[in-house]
Order: C-alpha cells, then sequence, then structure tokens
C-alpha cells in the first residue's frame, strides 16, 4: 500500500496544464499550481496541481477527511477565517494569484460564490437574504433590489415557490428551498464561479434531484465546483472529477473515463466501494 | 417491568416532588413579603403619593422627586452604559486578537462583575463626585451605575455575539461582506434579542440600587427636580433645550424607601411600603419586558 501510493504521487505530475483534458475542454479559470496547505502545522494539502474548467460542473471527491473542503475554500479565500491556516504555492485566477498580497478578498468573494453543507440562511426574510449581497456593495435602490431579487430566484427555480411571501422569514422554507434560497443569494452577487461544499448533504432525494437539476442549467453561464461523497452523484452531474486522498490529488480527469477506467488502482478502488 | 426500572422510576416521583417543594417555598417566601407589603401599603398608593415631593408630615410624602430621579437616572445610565457595553462587547468578540492581554481584560471583565456594588460607590465618590467636580449630580449617579453594569452587559453582548453560529458569519463573507458589514448587519441582528434582554436585566439591577448612590451622597431630602432637558415658554426660541438636569441633585427611589423605613413614625413605614410596591412595579414591568423580548427574537438557526 505504501508503494502504491508513492507511486501514485509521482504520477500525478501528468496533471497539468496542457494534458489533453486541458484541449478537451476549454481554457481553465482556476489553475492551482503545487498547492499545499496547512492548519498550523499540521499539512492537509500536499503540492495539488489542478486546473479547472470554464462553463463546466467539476467534481471533488475522497473520503471524509481528505481536504475536500480545505481544497475549496482555498478557492474564494474562505480559510482565511480560520486563523491557523496558511497556504503555499499559487491558485491562478483571472492571471493573479488570490493568495498574493494585494488581493481584495471581498473582491473575489463576489466573483467566487460559495454554497455550504448545511443551508445557511440569514434569520431575516428571504427578500433581504437575497438584498444583502447587493446591498454590503452599495446598491440601495428599490427598484434594482427587487429585480435582482427575483431573477436571482428565478434563477434558482424558486421564484414561483416563494413570490407571494418575499417578506416571509427565510427559516419557514423547507431545508432543500432553503438550499435554493442560498444559491440564489450567491448568485445576486453576479459571481463566475460558484463552489458547493456537499450542498446537498442535509437534503432528501427529491430536494437533492431538484438541485442537480438546478446545477446542470447554472453550468450553461457559471463554473461549478462541488465538492461530493457521493459518487452517482459525482457520475451524474460533473464534467471533470478530481479524486483526493489524504491530501493528495490521486486523479484528475473526465468524469465519465474517472468512473469507466480509473487510471489508478486507489480511485478504482475508491468507485467500487472497497474503502472510504 | 425490572426492579431497577421501578426504582428509577421511584427516584424520578422523588426528585419531582422535591423540585416542586423548592419552587414552592420560594414562591411562598415572596408572597408573604408581597402580601405583607401590600397590606401596609396600598392605604397610601394614589396619584397624590405619586406626585408629592417628601415632607415632615408622613401623610403627606410622596415619591415624586424619588420616582422622577429614579427615571432620570435610568435613562442617562441607559444612554451611556448601552452603547459602550455593545462596543466594548463587540470589539472583544468579534475584533480583538486572542492574546495575554485581551485574556486578562476578559478576566477582569468577569471580576468586575461581582464587585460589591458599595465598593464602585466609593469609586464614583472619589471619581465623578470629587475628582471630575460633578458633585452629586445625575451625571455622578449615573455614571456610577455605569461602572457598575458595564461589565454585565458587555458580557451579555459576548455571550450573544458567540451565540451566533459561524455559519451566519461564513454565509456573509462568502458574499463578499467585510467583517463590519458581516458584525453590523448579520451578526448583531441577530444577536439583538439577547443582548437587550441582558441589558434590561442589568438595568433593572441598577435600579433598586441604593448602597452605591448613598455612598456618592444623593440626598434624601429633594423637594424639587432635575431641570427638563425640554422646556417650553412664549419667548423665542420658545423651545429651550438643557443639559443643566444633568448636573442638578437627585434622589431615587430605593433611597427615599430606605430613608422612610429609618423613621421612627409609624406613618413614614405606610409610605416606605407604597413606595416598595412602585419600585416592584417598575421592576416587575422591566422584567416583564425583557422574557418578551426573549421570546420575540427566538431564533432557531
Ligand atoms: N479548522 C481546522 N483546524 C485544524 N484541522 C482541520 C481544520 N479543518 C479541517 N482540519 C483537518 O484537515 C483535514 C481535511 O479536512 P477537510 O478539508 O474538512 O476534509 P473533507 O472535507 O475532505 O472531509 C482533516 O484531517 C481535518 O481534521
Ligand atoms: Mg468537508
Amino acid at each position: 500500500m505504501e508503494n502504491l501510493m508513492e507511486h501514485e504521487i509521482q504520477e500525478k505530475e501528468q496533471i497539468r496544464p496542457g494534458n489533453p483534458i486541458a484541449e478537451a475542454i476549454r481554457e481553465s479559470v482556476f489553475s492551482l499550481q503545487n498547492l499545499s496547505s496547512y492548519y498550523g502545522t499540521k499539512k492537509v494539502l500536499n503540492e495539488i496541481n489542478l486546473d479547472i474548467y470554464g462553463h463546466s460542473v467539476t467534481s471533488l471527491m475522497g473520503p471524509s477527511g481528505c481536504g475536500k473542503s480545505t481544497l475549496i475554500r482555498c478557492l474564494n479565500r474562505m480559510n482565511d477565517l480560520i486563523p491557523s491556516f496558511s497556504a503555499q504555492g499559487k491558485i491562478i485566477f483571472k492571471n493573479t494569484d488570490i493568495y498574493s498580497p494585494n488581493v481584495d478578498v471581498t473582491e473575489l468573494r463576489r466573483e467566487v460564490g460559495m454554497v455550504f453543507q448545511k443551508p445557511n440562511p440569514f434569520p431575516k426574510s428571504i427578500f433581504e437574504n437575497i438584498a444583502y449581497g447587493l446591498k454590503i456593495k452599495g446598491i440601495s435602490d428599490r427598484r434594482l433590489l427587487e429585480e435582482a431579487v427575483e431573477d436571482s430566484l428565478k434563477r434558482s427555480f424558486l421564484w414561483e415557490e416563494v413570490k407571494d411571501r418575499l417578506n416571509d422569514s427565510a427559516y419557514s422554507l423547507s431545508g432543500g428551498q432553503q438550499q435554493r434560497l442560498c444559491i440564489a443569494r450567491a448568485l445576486a452577487v453576479k459571481p463566475e464561479v460558484i463552489l458547493f461544499d456537499e450542498p446537498c448533504s442535509a437534503l432528501d432525494p427529491i430536494s437533492t434531484a431538484k438541485i442537480e437539476e438546478l446545477m446542470f442549467k447554472l453550468k450553461e453561464k457559471y463554473t461549478l465546483i462541488i465538492v461530493t461523497h457521493n459518487m452517482q452523484q459525482a457520475a451524474r452531474i460533473s464534467d471533470t472529477t478530481a479524486f483526493l486522498m489524504m491530501g493528495e490529488l490521486i486523479e484528475f480527469g473526465i468524469t465519465k473515463d474517472i468512473f469507466t477506467h480509473p487510471k489508478h488502482k486507489t480511485t478504482e478502488e475508491y468507485i467500487t466501494g472497497r474503502f472510504g | 417491568m425490572s426492579r431497577a426500572s421501578a426504582s428509577i422510576k421511584a427516584y424520578d416521583k422523588l426528585f419531582q416532588a422535591a423540585g416542586w417543594f423548592t419552587t414552592m417555598v420560594g414562591l411562598f417566601v415572596l408572597l408573604v413579603l408581597f402580601i405583607d407589603i401590600f397590606m401596609d401599603g396600598y392605604k397610601r398608593l394614589s396619584l397624590d403619593f405619586l406626585t408629592s415631593y417628601p415632607s415632615r408630615k408622613p401623610e403627606q410624602a410622596g415619591i415624586f422627586s424619588a420616582w422622577v430621579g429614579t427615571v432620570w437616572i435610568m435613562i442617562t445610565t441607559a444612554m451611556i452604559a448601552i452603547p459602550l457595553g455593545i462596543c466594548s462587547g463587540i470589539h472583544l468578540e468579534e475584533y480583538a486578537r486572542k492574546n495575554k492581554l485581551t485574556d486578562f481584560i476578559e478576566i477582569n471583565i468577569a471580576n468586575l462583575a461581582g464587585v460589591p456594588s458599595v465598593i464602585y460607590g466609593i469609586l464614583g465618590l472619589g471619581l465623578f463626585v470629587r475628582f471630575m467636580d460633578l458633585k452629586r449630580s445625575v451625571l455622578a449617579g449615573a455614571l456610577t451605575l455605569t461602572l457598575l453594569i458595564l461589565p454585565v452587559i458587555i458580557i451579555t453582548t459576548r455571550e450573544a455575539l458567540k451565540a451566533v453560529p459561524f455559519s451566519i458569519r461564513e454565509a456573509a463573507y462568502a458574499l463578499g461582506a467585510t467583517r463590519w458589514q458581516t458584525v453590523r448587519f448579520q451578526v448583531l441582528p441577530a444577536a439583538l434579542g439577547n443582548i437587550m434582554t441582558g441589558i434590561i436585566l442589568a438595568l433593572s439591577r441598577a435600579i433598586g440600587e441604593t448602597a452605591p448612590l448613598i455612598t456618592l451622597g444623593a440626598l434624601t431630602y429633594i423637594p424639587f427636580l432635575p431641570k427638563n432637558p425640554i422646556s417650553v415658554s412664549d419667548q423665542a426660541p420658545y423651545v429651550h433645550v438643557s443639559a443643566q438636569g444633568f448636573l442638578d441633585p437627585f434622589t431615587v427611589l430605593p433611597i427615599q424607601i430606605f430613608n422612610w423605613v429609618s423613621r421612627p413614625q409609624k406613618g413614614f413605614l405606610i409610605d416606605a411600603a407604597a413606595g416598595i410596591m412602585v419600585l416592584l412595579l417598575i421592576t416587575l414591568c422591566m422584567n416583564g419586558i425583557a422574557i418578551y423580548l426573549r421570546h420575540k427574537f427566538q431564533r432557531r438557526w
């Protein structure tokens, strides 16, 4: 097992910009170069090299604790909230390294939105939940806000369900609706990329199906990156898949290839359910 | 049913009975006190009592200057203590880095909340009355009570902010909010119910405080009111604003009551009982508001 891992660590060098995947799909939105990250002195990501392509769904897969959340939270620098966190290497987004000192983190987070594992609406009305992202940008014109709220709710297929009760508390919605509200809230600030960290793990199958359908629509306009535990989900909705284990990127490629003929034994073992 | 579970059931019953009994003892004592005071005081309780100044004759004495003084002191205290306390709480909880200094401050604030109130009176006497030369004014009294309740407000604010789940902050940051935008528009509003409840309970404690104000030298015989901050006259500019009231001497309900209780005449004891009823009523109202706010702002996250 030890040897096997080492072997694979060397092989992951192949996953670099300019590989066949990059040609097959459009240009990369995020380019991770030798990304390592730490909580204190504990290393949780080890020299990750990965390109994420535009207008597609990329899923991050791997056993619990392998660093999926840490990786996805590097992309909008949410890890900055954890004092012990530090990162090395580069993440290129729009030709700049997002970890370079002159980057405006609030600006970055507007361009890279995020949806969390547990729906986390603000304890406010449905309307206010969506309007907040615009208000903090300085937009206060009521008409503009109303238009944006309607537009975002329509994009997240929630409009029909809530249009008559925009002033109700967001907590009056079901879990699945709350998660779609969180997606609408992220859409309202007009991001380019949306990160989803296990967005369906707290939802029932019907709500999950709705969110998956929604993601399918959203990828026409946005770049989506999703962490998921659920292999069927990864297979259903993603175009490319990255498989991580113990902080290492084991394999990255087109989802269909990964699931039908994985290059690495560990990946195969994982997707056939032999561990994880 | 097994023997073990039967004996668990018996214990359960026993504790239920014990709990009920102790609760009833507390309520009973309170009720007796209340009835006792009511029997003494109800004769004296009238509009006249509320609008008369203290007097040498018990049947003419009232609590006008005392309750107006209490209102003055409480409003002034609230105006100073609430913004100071909330801001300190926000700073300590949301902004200050965790280091030796903040640990030290934290421990001290917790300790200050437990300092006997008479100590604050001595501090107020030295600092506000003498050093700042505020005399025995409303402002000196309010500043002293501010010192008394500030630690409680800071601690309440911090607890309330802590109770707001991290996921709410994450949601705001993920939308590109700054720290201030997150705290001001999401965390603080979410915590406000708990903060207000705590503040009202702190104020309702301060309302009954006698020791620090007596130490300060607040007078017991005040046959006038602090000057109204806003007065109307028939001379231009018709509406006059004045801060003089803050520098006027004052008395408060508990001091007035304390004064009457220590008099030998029976009539003053009746006055004291009536005064206690008014004070109790105010405290109960404030606690009622606190309970109402707690229910109104109760959140599921
Ligand atoms: N705030 C933190 N402080 C210290 N260690 C952490 C923190 N968050 C996560 N970790 C550790 O980092 C590793 C990766 O965690 P995470 O990225 O959450 O994994 P995943 O999302 O794949 O389950 C785990 O070993 C976890 O214990
Ligand atoms: Mg995770």
